[in-house]
C-alpha cells in the first residue's frame, strides 16, 4: 500500500506478483495434475493441468493391499496417525513444562539448558542416524512405533520448548503473581492460567510437532523394514521403482498424505490467530 | 481484618538495599498510603507483605503473629494490581470467582460473594463479559470485586489508578474511599501521586530511598513536614526552600527557611519578608501562580547556591528552582515586577543543616 502511495504503480506490482505466484503454483498444480490423470505413464506435457480426469491413482493408493491381502494403506495411515499424535502428545507435554521452567524459575544451569537445545537444532539430523539407530537397536526398538515415537519427540522437543519459552515470556508475571494472591499454587497457575493463554502458541508448536513428525521420510525409512510397520512417507518413497517411477502414483499418494496436515492447519486455525491474552493487563 | 507490623523490615538485592530499617504499624481497618518517588522502596515493601519478594530481614507481623515464612495464601491477603492482572481467558464472574473455587467454596455460596462484590462495584451488567470487552475504570472495578469477594484480612493496593485517565482516576478515586467507609478493611496502598495519598489516607507513610521519612496524617504532613524531603514531596506547587532572611534569623541551628506557595501574601514594601522578583505569572482561574526569584531586603538572592552550599541535598536541588506565590486571581502583578510579600511566621517551616525540621 505504502509502494502504491509512494507512486509504484499497480501494474508493476502485478507484473512481479503474477508470475512469483504461478512459479509458487506450478508444482502444486503440476503434481494434481499428475494425481489426476490415471494410472497410466506421466505426460510429457508441460502444462499444469489434466489432459484426461481419473481417480485411478487414488483408488489403487488407498486401496493397497499387502502380499497377504491385508489392506495395507489403512494399516500405514493407522501407523502415521498414531506415530505423529504420540510424537505431538509427548513433545507438547513435555515441552510446556520445561518451557515453562525455563521462562519463569532461577536454577543452576538453566542459560546452559537453553543453550544446548539450541546447540542440538545447529547439527544437521544425519549425523544423529547412526548412534540412534545402534541405540534403537539395542533398546530393540526398530521396526516399531513406540521407537519412532521416541527418536521424534525427542528431535522436536528443543524447538517446541525454545518456541513456547519465547511465548512464556510474553505472559505478563502479573497474572501469575494475581493467581499466586488468589491462592493457587504453581501447578494450578500452570493448568489453569498458562495453558489456556498459551494455546495459540501450543497450536502452532503442535502443529509443527505433528508435522515434522507426519513427513518424516529418512529416519522411518532407516528404522522399518517390514511394509506393515512403514509409516506413508516410506510408502510413496515405494512409487519410485528401480527402473520405473509410478508418477501417478506417487502424486496421488502426496495428495493424500498432505490432506490430514491441511485439516489439522484449519482445524486449528482460530487458535493460530492468537490475541488471547488482550485486556488482562494494561496495554 | 487484621492489624498489619513491620518491624526493621529490609529488603536488598546483593549489595543493593533497597528497602531500610523499615517501622510500620497499620491498624485494624486503617488505610495506609505508601508514598513516595519512583524507586523509593514502596512497591516492594507492599511485595514483601503481600509475601511476593521474601524479606532479607525484620518481622513481618498479622495481628501479632509472624507471617514471614508465610505463602500469599496463607497470609489470607488479597491485591489489586496497577496493570489489573485480570485473567483474560476467564469471563468477570469466574475472575471474581477463581480464588474462591481455589478455597473450595460451595457454588451457592460463591454465587452469594460475587453478586454482593458484583453490586458493590457495579458490575452486575458485566458478569458474563471478558477483560478485552471492557474499559480501562471497569477492569479496575473487576480488580478491587476480586479482592473484595475474598473477604481478606487486608487489601493491598499497588497503584491501581496509575493507569486510568484524569477524570476516571478521581472517580475510581472516590470509589476507593467509599469502599474503605464500607468495608472498614485494613488497607496498604501504594501511590507516587500526592493528591491520591492526601485524599485517601488516614496516614501517610512518605518513603525515600527504601527509609521511611515520616508516617503522620495528612494534614499533620502536610503542616508538620519532618525534613526537606516531606516538605517538597507533599503540596503542590512543592514549598519554597531559601536560606534564612537575615531579619528572620533567630537561631544558629535554622539554616533553612520553607513557606508553602498560599502562605505568602501580598504586603506593603516596608511589611516584606521577602521579595519576590517576578518571571512568570500562570492564571489558573481559582488561583495565580507567580513564579521567579526570592530576595531579601536587600535584594540579595534567597536561592543563592552559596548560601545553601552546605544544606541537604533536597533544599539545595528546591533552591534550583524558582520560588513560586499563589495569589488571589484579582491579583495584578507582571512579569519584572518586584511583589512583597509577607508570611506569618506560625506558617513558616525551619530546617537544619542536615534538612531535618527544628522546632
Amino acid at each position: 500500500m505504502s509502494a502504491t502511495k509512494k507512486g509504484f504503480p499497480p501494474w508493476a506490482l502485478h507484473f512481479l506478483l503474477v508470475p512469483i505466484t504461478v512459479a509458487t503454483l506450478y508444482p502444486a498444480l503440476y503434481v494434481i495434475k499428475l494425481a489426476l490423470s490415471g494410472t497410466g505413464g506421466a505426460s510429457a506435457s508441460p502444462w499444469p493441468w489434466p489432459e484426461t480426469f481419473s481417480l485411478d491413482a487414488f483408488s489403487a493408493v488407498v486401496g493397497h493391499k499387502g502380499s497377504d491381502g491385508s489392506w495395507l494403506f489403512g494399516r500405514q495411515l493407522a501407523n502415521s496417525l498414531i506415530v505423529s499424535l504420540s510424537t505431538t502428545a509427548l513433545g507438547i507435554t513435555l515441552a510446556c513444562t520445561a518451557a515453562y521452567g525455563f521462562a519463569r524459575f532461577e536454577f543452576p544451569g538453566r542459560r546452559a539448558g537453553m543453550l544446548g537445545f539450541l546447540a542440538t537444532q545447529m547439527f544437521p539430523g544425519i549425523l544423529t542416524m547412526i548412534p540412534l539407530y545402534v541405540l534403537m537397536q539395542k533398546l530393540n526398538l526398530l521396526d516399531s512405533m513406540l521407537g519412532l515415537i521416541l527418536v521424534y519427540a525427542t528431535t522436536t522437543v528443543p524447538f517446541c520448548t525454545w518456541t513456547l519459552k519465547g511465548y512464556f515470556d510474553t505472559l505478563p508475571k502479573e497474572i501469575e503473581e494475581s493467581a499466586i494472591i488468589d491462592g493457587a499454587t504453581r501447578l494450578q497457575i500452570f493448568w489453569r492460567i498458562i495453558l489456556p493463554l498459551s494455546a495459540p502458541a501450543i497450536a502452532v508448536t503442535a502443529l509443527f510437532s505433528f508435522m515434522t513428525a507426519w513427513n518424516e521420510f529418512v529416519l522411518a525409512y532407516t528404522f522399518l523394514s517390514r511394509e506393515a510397520a512403514y509409516t506413508l512417507p516410506v510408502q510413496i518413497r515405494g512409487y519410485v521403482g528401480d527402473k520405473d517411477v509410478q508418477w501417478a502414483l506417487f502424486a496421488a499418494a502426496s495428495l493424500v498424505v498432505s490432506a490430514p496436515v491441511m485439516a489439522l492447519f484449519y482445524s486449528l486455525e482460530k487458535q493460530l490467530v492468537g490475541g488471547l491474552t488482550a485486556g488482562g493487563v494494561k496495554g | 481484618m487484621a492489624r498489619v507490623t513491620l518491624q526493621n523490615i529490609e529488603k536488598s538485592y546483593g549489595d543493593v538495599h533497597v528497602v531500610k530499617r523499615l517501622n510500620l504499624d497499620v491498624a485494624d481497618g486503617e488505610l495506609v498510603v505508601l508514598v513516595g518517588a519512583s524507586g523509593c522502596g514502596k512497591s516492594t515493601t507492599l511485595r514483601m507483605v503481600a509475601g511476593l519478594e521474601t524479606i532479607t530481614s525484620g518481622e513481618l507481623q498479622f495481628d501479632g503473629k509472624v507471617v514471614n515464612d508465610l505463602s500469599p495464601r496463607q497470609r489470607d491477603i488479597a491485591m489489586v494490581f496497577q496493570s489489573y492482572a485480570l485473567y483474560p481467558h476467564m469471563t468477570v464472574f469466574e475472575n471474581l470467582a477463581f480464588g474462591l473455587r481455589l478455597r473450595q467454596m460451595p457454588q451457592v455460596e460463591i454465587d452469594k460473594r460475587v453478586g454482593e462484590a458484583a453490586a458493590l462495584l457495579g458490575l452486575n451488567e458485566l458478569l458474563a463479559r471478558k477483560p478485552a470487552a471492557l474499559s480501562g475504570g471497569q477492569r479496575q472495578r473487576v480488580a478491587m470485586g476480586r479482592a473484595v469477594v475474598r473477604e481478606p484480612s487486608a487489601f493491598l493496593f499497588d497503584e491501581p489508578l496509575s493507569n486510568l485517565d484524569a477524570k476516571l482516576r478521581v472517580q475510581m478515586r472516590l470509589e476507593i474511599a467509599k469502599l474503605h467507609q464500607r468495608l472498614g478493611a485494613t488497607m496498604l496502598y501504594v501511590t507516587h501521586d500526592q493528591v491520591e495519598a492526601m485524599t485517601l489516607a488516614d496516614r501517610i507513610a512518605v518513603m525515600h530511598e527504601g527509609v521511611l521519612q515520616q508516617c503522620a496524617s495528612p494534614n499533620e504532613i502536610y503542616a508538620t513536614p519532618s525534613n526537606t524531603y516531606v516538605a517538597t514531596f507533599i503540596g503542590s506547587p512543592a514549598m519554597n526552600l531559601w536560606r534564612v532572611p537575615t531579619a528572620q534569623q533567630t537561631s544558629a541551628e535554622v539554616a533553612v527557611l520553607g513557606v508553602r506557595p498560599q502562605d505568602l501574601l501580598p504586603c506593603g514594601q516596608a511589611d516584606a519578608t521577602v521579595q519576590l522578583r517576578v518571571e512568570v505569572v500562570e492564571p489558573l482561574g481559582a488561583d495565580t501562580f507567580a513564579y521567579g526569584e526570592a530576595v531579601d531586603e536587600h535584594g540579595r538572592s534567597l536561592s543563592d547556591k552559596a548560601a545553601l552550599a552546605d544544606t541537604d541535598v533536597h533544599t539545595r536541588v528546591r533552591a534550583e528552582s524558582a520560588s513560586v506565590v499563589r495569589l488571589d486571581p484579582h491579583t495584578a502583578v507582571r512579569p519584572g515586577e518586584l511583589l512583597p510579600l509577607t508570611a506569618d511566621p506560625a506558617r513558616m517551616h525551619k530546617f537544619d543543616r542536615t534538612g531535618n525540621r527544628v522546632n
